[in-house]
């Protein structure tokens, strides 16, 4: 759990670091995916970036679901029989929705695929202006609500998942504790601002 | 004060178990809550009822057979607290109060709120133990420990093995109480020759008795009536995570 959503989690960053171009204007933004096509072109070829980039992230992806559901099955053997009455005491309310945050992520993922990849279900899905595709998009207000549940979800699972990866691969301590629940909550927050950055510039006509 | 108990009983092993209701009158805030539950037990015995059975042993929070959730928290609302230790002076007249077992597959009912914890005595044999000369005891400070070592094995040494980690647990692991074990041997120069065995096998052993798997929602800690600090887990899993990389823990 803790390798694979590391992978995804650098992804995430790189996504939102280009996601942010969206403020420079279409020129900048448009520039951006071809930019990432041609990294290492003399030695993958033209695209060969993405394309091990996206079976690295599928593989993580499907290794991270099957981490997930087997301790959820482990978790439902280990208590066979549930409490009548029962109370979470301390944990955190991320921790506490990482199965079913993760679930609504996925379902996320698809339309977005769906959506601003293949272009199937963009108003204007025009694959060759992206800057197009996104702003179309968040003109309406049930594409940026969506987005912006999508993301706030996310930010709860990385809240929770940075501090709990670094925990599993034995980063924390008694001294450090403290520090990296507050380095996990700050990125979190950092990232959900960031991407939220481009469905608030677009309705506030920040970005035309 | 007035107290409705909504007690679990459960006549055996393999028997349904369900919630019984006792008005208990004249609790003293002074009691403890085993000592309620002893009140109880008096008057279910003068009625011909069967008494409640519950595991108690020293009283003095130091032993770990006590151990029941009480409204739905393990070792009931007092932080670092064993049930034994928890007073009536806690609660208000009036209230209703439910007393569960822990839940577990690894830890199952014997009767009302006993429970077999075997389970936590099977991870021991797996590594609880450190290679050390028979015979006449060693003379004291002969083998120096930096303090802070010996202060952090010492905590951790605090586990009295009552099993509130996993009743807390929503996943139900054992990992407090196995990184508790592990962290108390694995801190001193005594317990290295075992360390990344210790802490393979102890896991694995732990895995395979059905207790669940973590996932640090931090349920555990909060619980421990001794305090046992999250970040035994991780000391846990960096020895795990060394010992696999590394091969330490198999033979060179």
């Amino acid at each position: 759990m803790a390798v694979t959503g590391g992978a995804m989690f650098l992804f995430v960053i790189g996504h939102m670091a280009g996601n942010l171009k969206v403020l420079f204007g279409p020129e900048a933004f448009n520039e951006h995916p071809k930019w990432l096509r041609s990294i290492g072109e003399g030695l993958l070829g033209h695209g060969g970036f993405v394309w091990i980039a996206r079976v690295g992230l599928l593989l993580s992806l499907v290794l991270h679901m099957t981490a997930a559901i087997q301790l959820a099955r482990r978790a439902r053997t280990a208590r066979p029989a549930r409490y009548q009455h029962r109370r979470p005491v301390q944990g955190s309310y991320a921790a506490r929705t990482m199965r079913w945050g993760g679930v609504i992520i996925a379902l996320f993922l698809v339309y977005h695929l769906m959506d601003l990849t293949a272009g199937w279900l963009n108003p204007v899905g025009d694959l060759e202006n992206p800057y197009g595709n996104v702003t179309a998009d968040f003109r309406h207000w049930y594409v940026s609500l969506t987005y912006a549940v999508a993301i706030v979800t996310l930010g709860f699972h990385i809240r929770h998942g940075v501090w709990s990866a670094l925990q599993t691969l034995g980063a924390s301590n008694g001294a450090r504790q403290r520090v990296l629940r507050g380095v996990a909550l700050g990125v979190a927050v950092a990232i959900c601002a960031g991407f939220l950055a481009v469905p608030f510039s677009v309705l506030t006509g920040l970005v035309k | 004060m007035r107290l409705t108990l909504r007690v679990w009983r459960q006549a055996g092993p393999d028997e349904d178990g369900r919630l019984v209701d006792y008005a208990v009158d004249d609790v003293s805030p002074d009691m403890s809550f085993l000592e309620m539950l002893d009140v109880l037990n008096e008057r279910l015995v003068l009625d011909g009822e069967e008494p409640i059975a519950f595991d108690h042993d020293c009283r003095e929070g130091i032993c770990g057979m006590c151990g029941m959730m009480i409204n739905g928290v393990a070792h009931g609302p007092e932080r670092a607290t064993t049930t034994c230790q928890l007073h009536m002076r806690h609660f208000s007249d009036g209230d209703v109060v439910v007393i569960e077992p822990w839940r577990a597959r690894a830890f199952p009912v014997i009767r009302d709120l006993v429970v077999d914890r075997g389970a936590f005595d099977r991870i021991i044999e797996a590594g609880g133990y450190i290679t050390a000369p028979t015979g006449s005891a060693p003379d004291a400070h002969a083998i120096p420990i930096p303090k802070p070592d010996a202060d952090k094995a010492f905590e951790a040494a605090a586990c009295i093995g009552c099993g509130a980690c996993v009743a807390a647990c929503p996943n139900g692991s054992g990992m407090l109480f196995t990184a508790a074990k592990a962290t108390h041997l694995g801190l001193l120069p005594q317990g290295q020759p075992e360390r990344h065995s210790r802490a393979v096998d102890m896991l694995a052993t732990h895995d395979a008795l059905d207790f669940g798997g973590c996932t640090n929602a931090g349920e555990c800690a909060p619980a421990c009536p001794k305090g046992i600090p999250l970040e035994s887990i991780a000391r846990l899993n960096r020895d795990v995570l060394r010992a696999t990389v590394s091969g330490a823990h198999k033979p060179r």
